[in-house]
């Protein structure tokens, strides 16, 4: 696919192909039907038109982003080209933790429908490199054979989460590429005919909103709502219709970019215009300000209880099962007028108007989205254009009635001060919410029409929210981090979409390395043997390899370090955390054991999902790997250290859409250090920027690491969150070993406190005391066949075990040498005595040596004999030897204490 | 079968001698570790609940060279593999610290062992960070129950320690201490204090098991282990000369004199090594002439064993050196050890010649020097720091490497040492 070229090599030039198909006056668009690419270099020009599929620019040189054209139009300057499309994504795009949810290997040339209405879909046009060849293949089908390179195949939809079968029909695009998009009001819009009930239905399915749109209960619910609409009361038609309105409606969602501050010129304008066309009652009313004195005023923090505060109002509203997201957008407009003027005043409506308000800003333009677009169907364009229509005032009306509802669909404060008391509130909403959708089931038409409900809040809308609360956080956050100002560079920022970082595959440093080989130690013939017996269980148990269901004496540790990263992931923020503590203190199995149950609740979806990847120290050959294994575990691509620092870099420092927070555990951070300790700078200085959202975790041993070794601006970085995990106490341990056993009986309670005491005494190290229990075991196992015995460990055992592993064998090493070496040892202590110093040489002790032999009436030995005693005993280290090339010379030191030689020789 | 019995005594002593060899080189391992069966059963129920269970586990062999660390853990293998649950799954990694001196190499060493992927033909391909992060994926991606379990025995254990950052050891025996692949780390070292060259992180992911070989054999055991080492096997194919060639071992090792050789053997070093390396000179000298092992055998292969090098290479030293050497064993006596350099030693080798000497020609001075510088190269005589060259040759100065016991035993045992040298090494003044 290199063949694609790109910026780097190659200029393009666009133009658009003919006159504008359509223009949307308000939004000051014109939409035209296709674009024509040229490329320097080449004669002919490609043209790409709506419906067709694209690829564009991105990350890889090698891979472009592909997407389905939907629509291209220009803003009244002309000068900027954007473009609507729906995307698709590559297998190397799925997050890396998710792939295998495919469950097969991906074809080479597989794609997926990317479904995720997070993802901005709204592209700078020049950022379009040409068209390419899609089809679809049917899930049950396999993938056709012999066709070209350049054909992708798309079988599947990905919506974040997991891959599902595409319908085919998604893959058509909106609406008929001849047919002028949906905000122009031309005459042929009014001809069209009602809508089919299937189409409708389809487009619904395929607004990509929420989760729960995606399950069939709701898309009946909604196509039912739909279809008795068509037979039942205008109020109740209306309703229908505004519901489908609103589960695309582009025209509002326009609007929103329209009253976003980095908004073109025109913004009051524009502004004006829909006050004009909409004019009503409670708007007016409450307008008191003027209309452009909005967001930069309007963010506040919201009150935490916000959510049960609303809940208590009456819940009675419309449209249980209103699509939410699109409602937000729908009622973007007007949640910013009202964000702006109830400042001040405690309408909790406006509160959480103004709460979604920076969020909103922030989604300009692009935010506009996969959602609405799926379902600009025929029956939308309908009701577009019936909107129009002064006859239908009503219509007018009822749509500002109905966003203040809208508003309250996300009445969550984004402040992580709210979220834990929110995850809280989540389950009770789980019931609460069932129960009141019930309820507001039936009253869904009578308060249609209550214009002045800005204070109610629908139900139904509360209670999906419950289920996409923490999805719908995710994206808030992403919105808020991943944008920067939009006025100052919005042309350049909008060139790169979704940018990432321009990825070159480099090819590893040794070519000739095979590809493919996958480390795996080869299976065993026949499953490993289960413990047999209680003491084989206990053993099992007490390894430290098991992994523990809990870990017991570290609860404090394990709150605070939750508490940091469940906020910073919550918040979409990065920042430090340093852990220290001796080894053995539980500090990276805490670790762990936190991501393993963030982990849980985003799966739970009670937080966003993250990505966790972890390093160690030890675990690499140069400090500068480090950079190598946080980019390969990231995306899955190999690159010098040279050039993956500069793509990590890249990433984040860059601004992305599709961007999960990373938590990166560093454990051993000690080890990378070097001169310059840029390495460490970057791990630090990376969770600083804007964009990064990183989280990094490190592990060291040293309490007093950032000052020791680390000069000032690395260790200011580091910043003072920091954590110490005191050795553990006698208690802790015991308590440690209790829980590890978990109820089977195998010690002695007295044999554990002494091994608990003992460790605790010596150096606090878990591994240590959970491996002299293990030693513990297999000596009473040896020593029960024996003899009688509880069969529990006992005293006696754990004695033998921490002798064992405690004691000094120099004792019964030197008791254990023959008498030549013995004598030696002698000698040299002998010699010590003489000179009054530490050191002798060997001619020296050889001196003393052959005197005591004498006095021992041994035959004296040669000087070469002697001289291998001597190599004997420094091999063991009994003596510390140094300059063995230097003969007789050779310098001889003790390495026991004078005292323990004497002990040992005396009790023999 | 007839034939067989009736083996020529030439060929009886040959493949009795073939035999005693295989044994005394170490190239069978013996049945049974001698005694060492506590660290035997030990080693063996760990390495079984290894292959069988699929438990991790770390473990130092500690002991002196020669006490039988590599002969216990072969012995123990063997056993091991001997079993049908283990024979197929145990996966056996050889380091040698000594050889892989690097983890880079040790890295190789390990992927080449294990046939892992990147392993094409014989060669391991990849840098060094590839290899490390692709035996650790390798590695991590094991479970207990399912992935073979694999032996790593490092021989030379503490020179592990030495490598850079212990990056080497801290990765297997954390392998060891998590729920990866089942691994068993055999570490073998003679040096008692090898936890200490541990890292504390390191040090922590070990387990502490060590298995000491201390031999505490007595004496009485020592000369049965010495019986059983020399005696030939039931099935030997010829019953009658194994049995007069054990009688006849049984006999030596009553022998007082025998005994006497084994008891100064014994002395020195109670390890095994060094008792081979003395069976092996004493069943060398066995021959068809002379089938059975002698007293004589045994004395002469102790003689050489328990030589003095030195005093054998001033055996051939020329009669002036042997003078330049007493000279200068007179300068250490008179200063007390401090060097001397070569004009010292002329004067004093002049004054021994102008005084004393009736037998010795005088020799001019260059041809003193260059005996002098014979003894150089013999490193009999060293200079007290190379580093300095220039410092002329006569007064750099010099230790003599010698002790005074060897001096006079070489002159004892010099053949035909004029008795005025003689006499003037002993006496006390110069």
């Amino acid at each position: 696919m290199s063949r694609y070229i790109t910026r780097l090599r190659m200029r393009r030039t666009y133009k658009w192909n003919g006159r504008p198909v359509g223009e949307d006056r308000k939004l000051k668009r014109k939409y035209y039907e296709s674009m024509s690419i040229s490329v320097e270099g080449k004669t002919e020009d490609a043209t790409v038109s709506s419906g067709q599929y694209i690829l564009i620019e991105g990350d890889d040189d090698d891979n472009p982003f592909v997407a389905q054209l939907h629509k291209l139009y220009t803003d009244d300057s002309g000068k900027k080209k954007t473009a609507v499309v729906q995307w698709f994504v590559r297998m190397c795009e799925v997050p890396q933790n998710k792939r295998k949810l495919l469950g097969r290997d991906p074809h080479p040339q597989e794609i997926f429908f990317y479904q995720d209405r997070s993802c901005d879909n709204e592209v700078d046009g020049e950022t379009i490199l040409g068209a390419v060849q899609i089809e679809y293949v049917p899930a049950e089908n396999s993938f056709p054979e012999g066709k070209s390179k350049d054909i992708l195949f798309v079988k599947l939809l990905w919506d974040t989460k997991s891959f599902k079968a595409l319908d085919p029909e998604l893959m058509q695009p909106p609406q008929s590429p001849k047919s002028p998009p949906p905000s122009s009001r031309g005459p042929q819009t009014r001809a069209l005919p009602t809508p089919d009930l299937s189409v409708m239905k389809r487009a619904m399915s395929g607004t990509l909103t929420r989760g729960s749109m995606s399950t069939g209960k709701m898309n009946s619910s909604e196509a039912e709502s739909l279809h008795s609409a068509s037979k039942l009361s205008a109020a109740k038609a209306l309703s229908a219709k505004r519901r489908s309105r609103a589960s695309s409606g582009p025209h509002v969602r326009k609007k929103l970019d329209l009253c976003s501050p980095t908004k073109n010129v025109s913004r009051d304008d524009v502004l004006g215009e829909i006050l004009d066309e909409h004019t009503e009652k409670t708007l007016t009313s409450k307008l008191n300000t003027s209309p452009t004195g909005r967001i930069s005023i309007s963010i506040r923090l919201t009150p935490l209880n916000l959510n049960e505060e609303e809940r208590v109002f009456p819940l009675s509203s419309h449209s249980p099962d209103k699509p939410k997201l699109t409602a937000h957008d729908k009622d973007d407009a007007t949640s910013v007028f009202l964000g702006v003027q109830s400042i001040g005043d405690d309408d909790p409506d406006s509160l959480i108007n103004t709460s979604r308000t920076p969020r909103k800003r922030e989604a300009t333009p692009r935010r506009a989205g996969l959602r609405g677009l799926k379902a600009r169907t025929p029956s939308r364009r309908k009701d577009s254009a019936a909107l129009r229509e002064p006859a239908l005032a009503a219509l007018a009306e009822e749509e500002h009635e109905d966003s203040p509802i809208q508003t309250a669909a996300t009445p969550r404060s984004k402040r992580k001060s709210a979220q834990l008391v929110s995850s809280r509130i989540r389950k009770q909403l789980n019931v609460l919410g069932n129960k009141v959708d019930r309820l507001s089931d039936g009253d869904d038409d009578d308060d249609c029409f209550i214009p002045t409900k800005t204070d109610l809040q629908s139900s139904s809308d509360e209670e999906e929210e419950a289920k996409i609360d923490s999805e719908d956080e995710l994206i808030v956050k992403k919105r808020r981090g991943s944008r920067t100002p939009r006025s100052t560079e919005k042309t350049r920022v909008t060139a790169r979409t979704p940018r990432k970082t321009p990825i070159k595959k480099t090819a590893p440093a040794t070519p000739r390395t095979p590809r493919h080989a996958t480390p795996s130690i080869p299976s065993r013939s026949a499953p490993a043997r289960k413990p047999g017996n209680v003491l084989e269980e206990a053993r099992a148990r007490l390894h430290v390899s098991s992994v523990p269901e809990s870990l017991p004496c570290r609860e404090q540790e394990f709150q605070d370090i939750y508490n940091f990263v469940e906020s910073k992931v919550i918040d979409g923020t990065g920042g430090c955390m340093y852990i220290s503590g001796v080894p053995g203190t539980g500090k990276t199995a805490t670790v762990h054991e936190v991501v393993r149950s963030l982990q849980q609740s985003a799966e739970q979806d009670e937080i966003p999902h993250f990505h966790f990847i972890e390093i160690n120290g030890m675990k690499m050959t140069d400090p500068h790997q480090a950079y190598v294994q946080i980019l390969q575990k990231l995306t899955d691509q190999k690159a010098t250290p040279d050039h993956a620092a500069a793509l990590l870099e890249k990433r984040f420092s860059a601004p992305a859409p599709k961007k999960e927070t990373t938590v990166l555990l560093v454990d051993e951070l000690d080890l990378l250090w070097t001169r310059k300790q840029n390495v460490m700078y970057n791990l630090f200085d990376w969770p600083t920027r804007r964009n990064a959202r990183l989280v990094v975790l490190t592990i060291a041993n040293t309490m007093d690491l950032p000052e020791r070794i680390m000069i000032n601006r690395v260790a200011s970085r580091l910043g003072l969150t920091r954590m110490s995990f005191q050795p553990y106490t006698f208690k802790q341990l015991q308590q440690i070993i209790t829980s590890r056993l978990n109820r089977v009986k195998a010690f002695e309670e007295d044999a554990l406190q002494l091994v608990s005491r003992k460790v605790a005494a010596l150096s606090g190290d878990a591994r240590r005391c959970l491996d002299i229990c293990r030693r513990a075991t297999e000596i009473c196992e040896h020593s029960g066949s024996q003899k009688n015995g509880s069969g529990l460990v006992g005293m006696s055992h754990v004695m033998e075990a921490l002798d064992e592993m405690f004691s000094s064998s120099y004792i019964a090493a030197i008791r254990c040498a023959s008498v030549q070496e013995q004598l030696f040892l002698r000698a040299v202590i002998a010699e010590f005595r003489r000179l009054g110093l530490e050191e002798a040489t060997f001619q020296q002790v050889f001196v003393q040596h052959q005197a005591l032999c004498r006095v021992e009436g041994l035959q004296p030995v040669s000087v070469s004999e002697g001289l291998a005693v001597c190599q004997r005993l420094g091999s063991c280290r009994l003596l510390l030897l140094e300059g063995s090339r230097l003969d007789l010379f050779l310098r001889i030191r003790l390495n026991v204490s004078q005292d323990d030689v004497l002990y040992a020789l005396k009790a023999d | 079968m007839s034939k067989r019995r009736s083996l020529t005594e030439a060929q009886c002593v040959s493949l009795a001698q073939k035999l005693l060899r295989e044994r005394l080189c170490h190239q069978k391992l013996p049945d049974r570790p001698l005694a060492l069966d506590s660290q035997y059963k030990h080693l063996l129920e760990l390495l079984r609940r290894t292959a069988v269970h699929g438990e991790s586990n770390s473990v130092l062999i500690v002991g002196p060279r020669g006490s039988g660390k590599t002969m216990l853990l072969g012995c123990v293998l063997r056993e091991l593999m001997s079993l049908k649950e283990a024979q197929k799954n145990v996966l056996l990694v050889e380091l040698n610290g000594l050889l892989q001196t690097d983890d880079k190499i040790a890295l190789k060493e390990i992927t080449r062992q294990l046939h892992l992927e990147n392993v094409v033909g014989d060669k391991v391909f990849g840098s060094f960070a590839e290899n490390l992060a692709f035996l650790l994926e390798a590695l991590k991606k094991g479970d207990k129950s399912s992935s073979r379990p694999v032996v790593f025995v490092l021989d030379e254990f503490d020179l592990f320690a030495h490598h850079k950052n212990q990056t080497l050891l801290y990765n297997l025996l954390d392998v060891s201490q998590s729920a990866q692949t089942p691994v068993a780390v055999l570490g073998l070292t003679c040096r008692l204090d090898v936890l200490e060259l541990l890292e504390k992180r390191v040090k922590s992911r070990f387990s502490h098991r060590q298995i000491h070989l201390f031999s505490s054999l007595s004496f009485a055991q020592y000369v049965d282990a010495v019986r059983a080492q020399l005696s030939l096997p039931p099935d030997f194919p010829d019953p009658k000369f194994s049995d007069a060639w054990n009688h006849s071992v049984t006999k030596l090792c009553e022998e007082k004199s025998v005994e006497e050789i084994l008891r100064r053997h014994f002395n020195s070093s109670k390890d095994f090594r060094s008792l081979h390396s003395l069976l092996f000179l004493s069943v060398s000298r066995v021959s068809v002439s002379h089938s059975t092992l002698h007293e004589a055998d045994l004395l002469e292969a102790s003689r050489l064993i328990s030589a003095d090098s030195k005093a054998i290479i001033l055996h051939g030293l020329s009669i002036l050196e042997l003078c330049l050497i007493i000279a200068m064993k007179h300068l250490n006596d008179t200063y007390d050890g401090e060097p001397f350099n070569f004009q010292m030693v002329h004067n004093e080798f002049k004054k021994f010649i102008q005084r004393k000497s009736h037998s010795i020609h005088k020799f001019e001075k260059p041809v003193v020097m260059k005996a002098f510088e014979h003894l150089l190269q013999l490193e009999l005589v060293r200079p007290v720091d190379s580093g300095v060259c220039k410092v002329q040759r006569e007064y750099q100065l010099m230790r003599l490497m010698l002790e005074h016991g060897q001096v006079m035993e070489a002159l004892q045992r010099y053949p035909q040492c004029p008795t005025d040298v003689k006499q003037w090494a002993l006496s006390a003044f110069a």
